[in-house]
């Protein structure tokens, strides 16, 4: 072979494809199939663990089931009316809002607070972030067992603290008298002791979720500020509060939602005692209708929770939509 | 007004990265001082140590005599603008300018006194109760100086406040800049990787380059006598030639290299052009080629100014030449100026 030849075999153009060969769209060209693909699994889940027990739920509450009975007989909304009437039931409503509003204040101070100690650059910081995500990675059912006996009557750690320090037990104690706080057994206390397990376990993804709120704040503005002559506190109320708003309305609103239909630490802490002081809505549809057998009224005081987390679902959803904007 | 210095600067990050490496350097009274280097070369980072944003590992940094190392930004009385303006995004125009006002706890109609004075002076009065988002890039570095403005500090310090500006905006925002600053006479530190802004802005540049002072001098010293071959090649568009001769570089600027017909006067240096490509550029011409003659072969450029209309065609030879007033010398290990060899 001559060396134009060859010169000229390598600048020849690309060949048209042969017939066998001609371009085709395959499967993971094809957008529109794929969604749907994709999407299935979700659709299928949601359809067989939310809408189907959702509608049974309806069903139920329309009905007399009992764990006894379970034939379906239609009784209108005479389930409504008779938990309507019910004292337990307004009570628990009120422990609804009060554990949801104060635990989640507490959650979105603390959790601020904790995710500044998350970003922030020091030695050691990583035992720190650890400790600081142990109650959000600790089972429920665990860490609850753990504060059960944090708590106890009789042998509670923190009573010990405060008798040390002459704060209980004795005449001249500050707090009382006796030598025990009786944490779960007095409904205030109880109520208090709720709260706090609630706010330790929420806490942490409070933190967390703010954290990405903060690093997404470009450092120039706190560093303008700094130079503008803001001191620490300006700097927090009128920077970097403002602009983390909108994601700690976010963790606000899930946390409220995970806070009105989770009943794991009243469950464990109080049974919804004393003297249903810490009964939620939750606990109350669960002891009603699993516990005591009578699925209807079950169904019913849990549907009740409906409107307020759409209420609340859809005010989360507001707030992400004013997000994207900014 | 006031005076800025530095002494012995040394700033070295985790990992042993010096950005500033032994930086002695003052600025004078009312002076419009330019930071300029390649990105990477500590020229920001020395900025923000004046600033107090960052702590210097070794050095000093003085304020009209005052040590002011160890001091928080709020102390030091200087006002800095940031290359992304660093507004608040919340915050209308008016509150973003009266921030540093309310810091200073000063009384409300005073505040509001200072807010209009500002806005006045930047042409931004119409703009108060916009939000940041709702203005153009060229409002936004308004706002921005009026924030720094407001405070009457004894410093400004500027971090590249053009770069956000597309061409023709960044022309005009210069030229508005410079007339700014010298109705309110107030010491400025300017820090851009950008020679025209620097050249065009600077009562002085300082010529950075991996965390050292390479130069410090008014634009036409900078340009005409440069210390070294890094500040030769890096001001100048095209950059210096350097042609390697009896062990020194003999630097030439590119406009200097001009056809010998081109040239009249006795005292000039004969230089062999072998072309081989021309580029036309709005006027100008630049002449590529291979030099000969004036020391070891090397790829040299020329710039020929509209007003020379020799011809010269690519793929030719043609002889050109250099004034020898012209010529620069510089060692050729090391690459500091050196004197005169003859040529």
């Amino acid at each position: 072979m001559t060396v134009e030849q060859h010169s000229e075999q390598v600048v020849r153009p690309p060949q048209p494809a042969a017939d066998g060969l001609r371009p085709r769209r395959r499967l993971s060209d094809r957008d529109g199939a794929l969604a749907w693909i994709f999407l299935m699994p979700s659709v299928v889940y949601i359809l067989a663990l939310v809408a189907v027990p959702f509608v049974l739920a309806i069903g139920f509450a329309m009905s007399d089931v009992t764990a006894g009975n379970p034939s379906f007989d239609w009784v209108g909304l005479r389930n409504f009316d008779r938990i309507f009437d019910d004292p337990v039931f307004w009570r628990s409503l009120g422990n609804t809002f009060i554990f949801t509003t104060v635990s989640m204040l507490l959650v979105v101070i603390l959790g601020k607070v904790l995710a500044n100690i998350l970003v922030a650059d020091f030695r050691g910081k990583w035992i720190v972030r650890f400790l600081v995500l142990l109650p959000w990675t600790t089972p429920v059912a665990l860490s609850s067992i753990a504060w059960l006996w944090m708590l106890d009557s009789i042998f509670s750690p923190i009573d010990w603290v405060l008798r040390e320090f002459g704060l209980i037990g004795g005449t001249e104690a500050l707090i009382r008298p006796e030598s025990n706080m009786y944490w779960l057994g007095e409904p205030g206390l109880a109520m208090t002791s709720v709260i706090a397990v609630h706010v330790w376990r929420l806490t942490p993804l409070a933190a967390v979720i703010m954290v990405a709120g903060l690093v997404a704040i470009p450092r120039d503005l706190d560093e303008a500020a700094r130079v503008d002559g803001a001191g620490y506190w300006r700097r927090m109320f009128e920077v970097t509060i403002p602009l983390v708003l909108p994601v700690a309305a976010v963790a606000a609103l899930f946390g409220a939602i995970f806070t009105f239909t989770d009943m794991a630490v009243v469950d464990v802490l109080t049974n919804g005692g004393p003297n249903n002081a810490t009964q939620v809505l939750t606990s109350w549809a669960f002891f009603r209708g699993i516990d005591g057998g009578d699925v209807g009224q079950g169904a019913a005081i849990a549907l009740f929770l409906f409107p307020l987390l759409l209420a609340a679902a859809i005010a989360i959803l507001r707030v992400v939509k004013r997000l994207e904007v900014r | 007004m006031a005076i800025v210095e530095v002494k012995n600067l040394v700033k070295e990050f985790t990992g042993g990265v010096r950005a500033v490496d032994g930086i002695d350097l003052a600025t004078e009274e009312g002076e419009y001082l330019v930071l300029l280097g390649p990105s990477g070369c500590g020229k920001t980072t020395l900025l923000r140590t004046i600033a107090g944003l960052e702590q210097p590992s070794a050095g000093d940094v003085l304020i009209d005599g005052h040590i002011v190392t160890g001091l928080p930004p709020r102390a030091r009385q200087i006002a800095m603008v940031f290359q992304s303006y660093a507004l608040y995004p919340h915050k209308s125009v008016y509150a973003n300018i009266v921030f540093p006002l309310r810091a200073a706890k000063l009384p409300k109609e005073e505040r509001d006194r200072k807010v209009r004075w500002a806005a006045s002076l930047l042409d931004i009065g119409h703009l108060l109760d916009r939000k940041p988002r709702q203005l153009s890039g060229g409002e936004r570095q308004r706002v921005a100086l009026a924030r720094a403005l407001v405070r009457q500090p004894r410093v400004f310090l500027l971090d590249e406040p053009l770069s956000n500006l597309d061409a023709k905006l960044r022309a005009s925002a210069r030229d508005e800049l410079k007339r700014f600053q010298q109705e309110i006479g107030t010491t400025t530190i300017y820090v851009t990787h950008d020679q025209v802004e620097a050249m065009g802005l600077g009562d002085r540049i300082a010529v950075l380059s991996n965390g050292q002072v390479r130069q410090v001098g008014p634009p036409v010293e900078v340009y005409d006598h440069p210390a070294d071959t890094f500040v030769a090649r890096f001001i100048g568009s095209p950059p210096m030639n350097l042609v390697r001769r009896d062990g020194v570089l003999v630097g030439f600027r590119p406009e200097h290299l001009l056809p010998a017909d081109a040239l009249p006067g006795a005292d000039v240096v004969p230089v062999r052009l072998a072309v081989d490509r021309v580029e036309y550029l709005s006027g100008d011409r630049h002449i590529y080629g291979t030099a000969r003659g004036i020391g070891e072969e090397t790829r040299v450029v020329a710039r020929l100014p509209a007003t020379v209309e020799s011809a010269v065609t690519a793929g030719t030879e043609r002889e050109f030449a250099v004034a020898r007033h012209r010529l620069r010398f510089f060692a050729a290990d090391g690459g500091r100026r050196t004197n005169p060899v003859p040529v």
